[in-house]
């Protein structure tokens, strides 16, 4: 079956330098790393942010060394300012949707997995996957600059050289418009006050940079999925990684241009004097803006949330995909209802691009357009319920093992429920017109979106870790940090429902001087508590990760007794996936249990009729079978 | 479910100058073949590689021009200061230019299925220098226009004007880029298939490019011309 070698079949020979090897790396598996080791660089920024938020809600004038040393103006006396609140808001969500849930799900696990999973030796190209990751570390440090051109009166001197629109050092730590940068306000330049100078622009121009880089992988992964497919590879054949992936690709494809061409706007009208966005006759900040005239933002939402609600769907889908597969494997069960499973994420992908308006339903929109975006909001829960419907399905009457990734693979779907229950009230214009940024908003999102798809990668990471780095996790710990982490969000963002329902407002430094809000004050400490205490066991996570990269259990091929690709070949997989050699496929992704097999599992590459007989040894031509019992 | 991507002159049009492809890897689905072996094939080089590429870059360009097209339209009716500018004569020298580097990039990529190398390249030359010439045009009717004092900033119809011209002027570049590529790596023929199927992979891919670049410009200045 595996057929001998092509000759000039490898794009790339195996790089020797360290250079090549690792940095400038053409293979997909580094690329992969490089992804996922930048969003957990990412995450801790992203992690320090909403810490410091919420010890600024909780203990107001909180007084911090280290704030006052990095940010002489933005924390005078270590104290923070309510405009480095807003900004500290902004770039978490920033960090959060683009550079962490943007990144390691797709840019990451994908990048590693996709090509392994269908048989292939890489990307379709290679070189463009490298620029890809280098594209989008630009951004993120880009990104960083924002933070420090605003928030250090030192940096904020360089930045301005630039030119007038880059004045900074304003003292906050980047723009304060939120992440997703409403004009007029964020259209106008420093004339709108701190925060609204370099930081914007650097912003501005970081994701344009993101939005490259992201389309450089779609771009790659969509051509690989529908050109590298191994023999036999059928698309219905696929593990629903694939399938989450490809999907992904195509929604980054379409949206991200909607954003850049967006930003490209945005970006003119704070420094060349057009009006796409800024209307007439503004007033603000005690005098009138001169010079602008006509614009409207209302563009801009639309833009934004053209390409915003796709987003959360480009953040969430590969955790779904990862959270079918994983599911499968641990319940020793085929997947429930395959075709359906692929059906609902077309759906989902595909829905998604007719619903913006539902972020926009207090805009002054016509009560018809907001009825009709509402309808296909709400219509967005039939697929979203043949998927939750499908896992349980999955689940129901299995011998479940309990591995690290299960948990948090079954956390995924509890995460996904709670979140997703809220969005059906959201999505209603009456209730909506309470609910609009309020912390129930925010509430929603995070469990849905946040921490679902945090969740997602953590089941990934535990899952396919032996596969990358050739040792495992360390359970106990990693069980450890499920359940706190677990309890913990849910302490977390719960309380964010009660908060909304007594109208606490998003994006406010404090709440101090609302009357109504008086007695809300325990409510808000016990968040920031378990804030704290989930935000402090990630630790163990990271201790975790790079201690059992060098001192974990060794792996083996195949630990978990999965059934896809790249469980056939060894841990970690050599430079070309499958050492020269077509695997060839024979069976669907998910055939555990199957009546008659010797074993509870049949690996993809099992030849026809073999697989029910007696002696296997080698079958699959290629790294072992992993048959381990 | 299949999702059957039914383009069989894609799958077939591979044109080696009669030689033989290696296996049938193109990785697309087989018609009505959901059985066995109708995956791809993931070691084989196939130049429908380059193309499923190049079309998938044309769909996310697409989406940037529909984006900033859709704030043209809904800009020209969200307030009272949409002036139109008088169209500088230049830019139908411009179209004429691409619409010709069409034929001319159209008759080098036949010469290429036909193996004759040298008019491949000359043909080539040919596309590259009309594509320059296009973009010198561009380049002109700019400085026409800031003569007269229109700039950037002037009205809303000027701004779109100038951002329509230099994102398009922009992704011609970037075939000019390519074109230059394809005329200093792929004008030899190949010792081997793969190579071959390589080389012709590609100029087909930056073919289509250039066409997407043509007929994007038309409508660009179509929607300039008649939304105003
Ligand atoms: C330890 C976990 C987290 C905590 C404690 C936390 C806390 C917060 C807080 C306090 C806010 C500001 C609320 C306001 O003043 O309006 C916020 C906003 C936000 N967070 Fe998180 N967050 C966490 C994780 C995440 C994750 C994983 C994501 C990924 C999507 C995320 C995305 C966002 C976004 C998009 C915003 C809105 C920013 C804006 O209003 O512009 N957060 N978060
Ligand atoms: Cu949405």
């Amino acid at each position: 079956m595996a057929e001998a070698t092509h000759p000039e079949v490898h794009r790339h020979p195996a790089p020797t330098g360290f250079i090549r090897k690792y940095i400038f790396s053409l293979d997909h598996k580094v690329i992969g790393i490089q992804y996922i080791l930048l969003a957990l660089s990412a995450v801790v920024v992203g992690m320090i942010m909403s810490v410091l938020m919420r010890v600024n809600l909780s203990w107001p004038g909180t007084h911090l060394k280290i704030m006052e040393t990095l940010f002489p103006q933005g924390a005078p006396g270590g104290v923070m300012t309510p405009e480095f609140y807003l900004s500290l808001v902004t770039m978490h969500g920033t960090i959060m949707v683009f550079f962490v849930l943007t990144t390691a799900p797709q840019g990451g696990f994908g990048n590693y997995f996709l090509p392994i999973q269908i048989g292939a030796d890489d990307m379709a190209f290679p070189v463009l996957n490298m620029m890809s990751f280098w594209v989008t570390f630009v951004g993120f440090l880009v990104l960083l600059l924002a933070i420090f051109a605003e928030g250090n009166a030192t940096v904020g001197g360089w930045i301005s050289k630039l030119g007038e629109s880059f004045a900074g050092g304003s003292g906050t730590v980047g723009p304060i418009g939120g992440w997703t940068g409403y004009p007029p306000l964020s259209a106008l330049g420093k004339i709108a006050g701190p925060g609204q100078g370099a930081g914007v622009n650097l912003w501005i121009i970081s994701i344009a940079i993101f939005c490259v880089g992201s389309l450089l992988g779609a771009l790659n992964f969509i051509t690989t999925l529908l050109n590298m497919r191994t023999r036999g590879m059928s698309l219905m054949r696929m593990p629903l990684t694939c399938w989450a992936w490809f999907t992904t690709a195509i929604l980054a494809l379409l949206s991200f241009p909607v954003l850049l061409g967006g930003g490209i706007l945005l970006l003119l009208d704070r420094i060349a004097g057009t009006s796409f966005f800024i209307p007439g006759g503004l007033y603000v900040s005690g005098s009138t803006v001169p010079l602008h005239n006509g614009g409207s933002p209302l563009l801009w939402q639309h833009l934004f949330w053209f390409f915003g609600h796709p987003e959360v769907y480009i953040a969430i889908l590969p955790g779904m995909g990862a959270t079918s597969h994983i599911l499968s494997t641990f319940a020793r069960k085929p997947v429930f209802g395959y075709r359906a499973m692929v059906f609902a994420i077309f759906a989902i992908g595909g829905l998604g691009f007719f619903v913006w308006g539902h972020h926009m339903f207090i805009s002054g929109m016509s009560p018809y357009s907001a009825v009709a975006f509402s309808i296909l909001t709400l219509s967005i829960g039939v697929p979203s319920a043949i998927k939750t419907f499908n896992w349980l399905g999955t689940l129901w009457g299995a011998k479940i093992r309990f591995t690290t990734p299960m948990l948090f693979a079954i956390g995924f779907v509890s995460l996904f429920v709670a979140g997703g229950i809220t969005g059906l009230v959201l999505g209603q214009t009456s209730l909506d017109f309470f609910f609009h940024d309020t912390y129930f908003v925010t509430a929603h999102f995070h469990l849905v979106m946040g921490v679902a798809s945090i969740f997602g990668m953590f089941a990934a990471t535990y899952f396919w870790f032996p596969k990358m780095f050739g040792r495992m996790m360390n359970e106990s710990l990693g069980k450890f940090h499920f359940w706190i982490t677990f309890l913990g969000v849910y302490a977390i963002f719960v309380p964010f429902h009660a908060m909304g329902l007594l109208g606490m407002p998003r994006r406010y430094a404090s709440f101090g001087e609302y009357e109504f809000l008086k007695n809300s004050h325990s409510l808000v400490l016990f968040v920031t508590i378990a804030a704290i205490i989930t935000v402090a066991v990630q630790v163990v996570f990271y201790f975790n990760f790079f201690w059992s990269m060098f001192k974990g259990k060794v792996a083996g091929d195949n630990p978990w007794e999965a059934t896809t690709l790249e469980w056939t070949i060894p841990s970690p997989p050599p430079h070309d996936n499958f050492a020269g050699v077509v695997p060839v496929v024979y069976h669907g992704a998910y055939e555990f249990s199957v009546p008659g097999a010797p074993n509870d599992f049949i690996m993809q590459t099992e030849p026809e009729g073999v697989a029910l007989g007696a002696e296997l040894g080698g079958a699959s031509g290629n790294g072992g079978n992993g048959h381990k019992a | 479910m299949a999702v059957t991507v039914t383009r069989p002159e894609q799958i077939v049009d591979v044109g080696l100058g009669g030689g033989p492809r290696p296996r049938d890897g193109n990785g697309f689905h087989k018609n009505g073949g959901s059985h066995d072996g109708d995956g791809g094939d993931g070691l084989n080089f196939s130049p429908a590689r380059y193309r499923i590429g190049v079309w998938v870059a044309i769909g996310s360009i697409l989406m940037l021009f529909v984006a900033l097209t859709s704030a043209y339209i809904v800009r020209s009716a969200s307030s009272n200061d949409w002036k139109p500018i008088a169209m500088p004569k230049l830019l139908w020298l411009s179209t004429a230019l691409i619409l010709v580097s069409s034929i001319t990039i159209e008759v080098s990529r036949r010469s290429l299925k036909r193996n004759n190398n040298g008019a491949y390249s000359r043909w080539l030359i040919n596309t590259v220098v009309l594509g320059a010439g296009f973009v010198v045009s561009q380049l002109f009717a700019w400085r026409q226009l800031v003569r007269q004092g229109v700039y950037m900033a002037s009205n809303p119809y000027s701004s779109f004007f100038y951002l329509f011209t230099a994102a398009h002027g922009l992704h011609l570049l970037g075939g000019i880029f390519a074109l230059t590529y394809l005329l200093l790596r792929t004008t030899k023929k190949r010792a081997t298939i793969d190579g071959e199927l390589r080389r012709i992979g590609a100029a087909d891919a930056a073919t289509i490019y250039w066409h997407f670049m043509d007929g994007l410009w038309v409508g660009l200045f179509a929607l300039l011309i008649f939304w105003r």
